[in-house]
């Protein structure tokens, strides 16, 4: 039988709350009504399991994963990499990771995009990876660029990628973005400010690491992400080791 | 100074943004990338109990559907086993249970195939109503919502479930109960999901 130990509770003052007008579509797009606490149960202790047989061993490489055969993106060469790891710092491994990001010159790679910066014939925009037994992950792509969108009439995304996690359980599923160190536009985004705490959006901003850089070939960036941890020692008054 | 706990903080969320198909869908987004995409295929070829189609529309505040919206669905077997190291119970080769859809960009409707699930473990030993999860992310989402699908075909299973009837407000319960119906010999399943506003949906801290 199922042995359910639950994850602590999502810390929602950490998150963004619903309702954050000064990102404009939120405000029609945010229930009114509050959320109703539940405790957990099997349906969200458990999640889809995905294994090596999901993926492509290329599918972590935005350089090479849409380029014609010799070709490559434009760009900044980068390597964006870390690990997931729980609230109780202990990695996530064999988790699925997603990503997708706008090209160098910020345009994505979707038939809604209508900015002006052209299409990059040799990049897609989208990878993913299983996180390995530590729960390390990495990705090659190039920095995305900065870009235009309609929220004030001067409102630009500072380059990110978005990035989204499974973990173990349903109520791990997270879907977040990663910003980079050094950007002006970071704190001028309604998208950004919508997290209330600058401790927490610290916590998206991926930092140069010299260390994980390759000589003469791409810049590297580390971007750690953290899921919801897990009891493992008391569940509804029984002992229960997990 | 007392001790430092040193848990590490969740990730804060962020909205999934207009281009979550690139990411996620990325055949929907226009292009042709990966040798398969995730989540089409929720039941498998294997999978035993009734196949169900399920189809809805996610609607905003101002009443309009939201046409950008994807959906994540985590269900159990026609037995109510959920495939995970921690369900010990097997499910059928090819069951995953996890599902991914998106909408139609002109009307805003979406619809998934999968098997109806059986009564899944609850907690304190009791049983749920069969029911499928469901996680909504969009542009001006900031943190996925989290709900629940229940059947109409099922009222004294949902008349007993535990997380429906947390809901204080019997009214609201409604809002979380597909309506079945039959189109060409198939079932089909109706589940709109209100954001915001008159008849909004409930939505779970989980």
């Amino acid at each position: 039988m199922l042995k359910p130990a639950e994850f602590y509770q999502r810390d929602r003052e950490w998150h963004p709350p619903a309702l954050t007008p000064d990102y404009k579509t939120s405000v029609s797009r945010s229930p009114q009504y509050a959320l109703i606490s539940l405790q957990g149960s099997p349906s969200e202790i458990t999640g889809p399991v995905f294994g090596q047989n999901d993926i492509d061993p290329v599918d972590n490489d935005l350089i090479k994963n849409y380029a014609q055969p010799g070709e490559g993106p434009i760009g900044e060469r980068i390597i964006l990499h870390g690990r997931v790891l729980d609230e109780n710092g202990r990695p996530v491994p064999g988790t699925l990771v997603e990503l997708w990001q706008a090209n160098a010159g910020g345009r994505y790679r979707h038939k809604k995009d209508t900015y002006l910066a052209p299409i990059d014939l040799n990049f897609g925009g989208c990878g993913r990876t299983l996180t390995d037994e530590n729960g390390y992950y990495y990705f090659r792509t190039v920095k995305p660029g900065a870009y235009p969108w309609r929220n004030w009439v001067n409102s630009w995304r500072p380059a990110h990628i978005h990035m989204s996690i499974f973990g173990s359980g349903f109520a791990q599923r997270l879907i977040t973005q990663c910003y980079f160190e050094g950007d002006p536009l970071i704190h001028k985004c309604p998208i950004v400010n919508t997290i209330p705490d600058p401790d927490a959006i610290d916590q998206l901003i991926a930092r140069l690491d010299m260390n994980a850089t390759i000589p003469l070939d791409s810049i590297a960036y580390k971007f750690d992400i953290v899921l919801r941890g897990r009891r493992s020692t008391l569940f509804e008054n029984r002992l229960e080791g997990n | 100074m007392p001790q430092e706990l040193n848990y590490l903080k969740e990730t804060p969320s962020q909205t999934a943004g207009p281009y979550v198909h690139i990411g996620l869908a990325p055949g929907a987004a226009g292009f042709d990338i990966y040798k398969q995409e995730l989540g089409w295929d929720i039941a498998g070829p294997n999978a035993k109990g009734e196949r169900i189609r399920v189809e809805g529309v996610v609607v905003d505040g101002t009443g309009s559907p939201v046409k950008d919206v994807l959906l994540e669905a985590w269900q159990a077997n026609s037995e109510g086993v959920f495939a995970h190291p921690e369900d010990s119970r097997d499910v059928e080769n090819g069951f995953r249970g996890w599902g991914r859809v998106i909408t139609d960009f002109e009307t805003g409707e979406w619809g998934f195939d999968t098997v109806k699930p059986g009564a899944s473990p609850a907690r304190g030993g009791t049983l749920a109503a069969p029911h499928i999860n469901l996680w909504v992310v969009a542009r001006g989402i900031n943190v996925g919502l989290n709900t629940r699908l229940y059947f109409d075909d099922e009222p004294e299973a949902n008349a007993k479930d535990a997380v429906l009837n947390l809901i204080e407000w019997e009214k609201r319960r409604a809002t979380l109960i597909a309506k079945r119906s039959e189109r060409d010999g198939k079932v089909l399943y109706r589940f709109d999901i209100k954001i915001q506003g008159e008849d909004e949906t409930v939505f779970f801290d989980i």
